[in-house]
């Protein structure tokens, strides 16, 4: 489903970010990347949803190489991508279900038909009674859930996460990564960025640690 | 295909319903728009009225024949023969020099003049009613004048053929404005757009990085610039309309003193059609514009 061949990555000025990474992720595997602030974990996530290309080496999602793919080509590979960011990204004009209907608004479903999944998606992460507050009137934990709910509603193969419980107090974290573990057991291969060691010895997944860009576990 | 027609109907609900929400900026982008449509539209009616009012005028154009004083009845009846087999000439029609002094007896303020006179000062006259263009009515006014007995050839519709060149002129000018107005219309979508793509950067940066296409992003500037051409083509007509109406009512009255109901026309439905069709392309030429030099510089990060 995902695998890394030789695959290094650099930005201007020649600082590298992530050297000679090699790994592969199969299907329903559930991954923590682990490592110090600056070792390349964000940039590994952006790679596998197309934000970044590689400099050098092979990325595979799906099948698909990120470095040799086509511009038009991206949208339709993160459709199949749930991405979770530390900021979240929500938008903040509009409410908590307009939020989770955003990415059904461009796969063609029918009104009735994306309401059914948002709801469902709410109902998943515990925010159905939210669905007509602005997201600023959420708290942390809730609006990482939202940003969940907007991950999941397309039913994606591949969730991503980049430190998704960084702002987060304890039992909102423990939540939240409860959800992830919830994904993965039915089936949805997840990523989760975190220096968060706790985390880890909680779950006991497979982890990818990094250090200065490079693969030490 | 009905997946994509839906998109295509709700991404226009969208964009009016954004428009509606801000009321006050699409009332002014849609007014500067039509304002700026409005001047060579108006100048361009002005036109087409007196453009029209000159073809009736020259409708039949019509050439007065004088002929000399010693033309004989014999030298008289076989001109009229004559003329009838010129090419071009659709009636003939012979009016005596009795005939011309008693009309102009007939005329106010010329009966005075007429009885001082001690004799007929007029000449004998055809006045021919022709099918011809302005430059066919040129060649016939030399082939008149190469005929016998005749002592002057008057076109009298000469003062039309300048006031037509006036208007071509005028067309010109309008012409002119018109293409430095549109390059206007298609600035002011530009920089609305470029603004609205500013304003929207976050929505655009989500929406990117959870697969939108870069069709479906550009999509509703598209909408927005064609409805914001096409409403100001609208707001455009309907100044025209308000001060085409004003005018009426003064010429009306003018028009009164010389007995007739004569009034500025509007643009009829095709016209009408056409300009709202342009506008809205002007602007969506203007979003199109705007969206490739803007929104391929939002990429999420």
């Amino acid at each position: 489903m995902i695998s890394f061949s030789q695959v290094r990555k650099s930005y201007r000025g020649g600082h590298e970010v992530l050297r000679d990474l090699s790994f592969d992720v199969g299907d329903g595997e559930l991954v923590f990347i682990t490592g110090r602030s600056g070792a390349g974990k964000s940039t590994l996530l952006k790679l596998i949803a197309a934000i970044e290309r590689p400099t050098g080496g092979t990325v595979l999602v799906n099948g698909q190489n990120i470095g040799s793919m086509r511009r038009p080509a991206i949208p339709y590979l993160r459709r199949n991508l749930g991405l979770i960011f530390q900021d979240q990204k929500l938008l903040y004009d509009r409410s908590v279900l307009d939020n989770v209907m955003l990415p059904l608004a461009f796969t063609g479903h029918l009104h009735k038909d994306a309401l059914r999944r948002a709801h469902a998606a709410l109902d998943k992460v515990g925010l159905l009674a939210r669905e007509k507050a602005n997201p600023i009137t959420l708290s942390g934990g809730e609006q990482q859930r939202l940003c969940i709910a907007r991950a999941v509603v397309n039913r994606p193969g591949i969730l991503l996460a980049d430190e998704p419980t960084a702002s987060l107090d304890s039992a909102s974290a423990a939540e939240v990564v409860e959800m992830f573990r919830a994904f993965n057991q039915v089936g949805v291969t997840v990523l989760i960025a975190t220096h968060d060691e706790a985390l880890v010895e909680r779950l006991h997944p497979r982890v990818l640690e990094l250090k200065q860009g490079r693969l030490v576990q | 295909m009905n997946a994509w027609l839906r998109q295509h109907r709700q991404t226009f609900m969208l964009t009016l319903v954004r428009m509606a929400g801000n009321p006050f900026a699409t009332v002014l982008n849609v007014m500067v728009i039509g304002v700026a449509l409005a001047l060579p539209l108006g100048g361009y009616l002005l036109l087409q009225n007196l453009g029209s009012v000159t073809k009736q005028v020259t409708g039949n154009p019509q050439v007065s024949v004088f002929l000399t004083p010693n033309a004989a009845k014999a030298d008289i009846a076989a001109l009229e023969t004559r003329l009838k087999l010129i090419s071009g000439i659709r009636t003939v029609r012979f009016i005596s020099r009795e005939q011309a002094l008693e009309g102009l007896k007939r005329s106010e303020n010329m009966a005075d003049v007429v009885a001082a006179l001690q004799s007929n000062p007029l000449p004998d006259a055809f006045v021919l009613e022709t099918a011809s263009d302005a430059a066919r009515l040129e060649r016939l006014e030399a082939e008149l004048r190469a005929l016998p007995k005749i002592a002057h050839v008057q076109i009298d519709s000469a003062w039309v053929k300048k006031l037509q060149s006036l208007l071509a002129l005028g067309r010109t000018a309008v012409a002119i404005l018109a293409i430095l107005l549109a390059f206007g219309l298609v600035a002011v979508t530009f920089n609305t757009i470029r603004l609205q793509i500013l304003t929207q950067k976050e929505e655009i940066e989500v929406s990117k990085l959870i697969g939108a296409t870069d069709a479906f992003i550009r999509r509703p500037f598209f909408y927005l610039g064609l409805t914001q051409g096409a409403l100001g083509g609208l707001a455009a007509l309907a100044i025209d309309y308000a001060c085409m109406r004003i005018l009426n009512l003064s010429l009306l009255e003018l028009s009164r003193l010389y007995g007739s109901d004569y009034r500025l026309g509007f643009f009829g439905l095709p016209d009408c059609l056409a300009l709202l069709a342009f506008a809205g392309m002007l602007g969506w030429l203007g979003a199109y514009m705007s969206v490739s030099r803007h929104l391929s510089a939002i990429e999420p990060r």
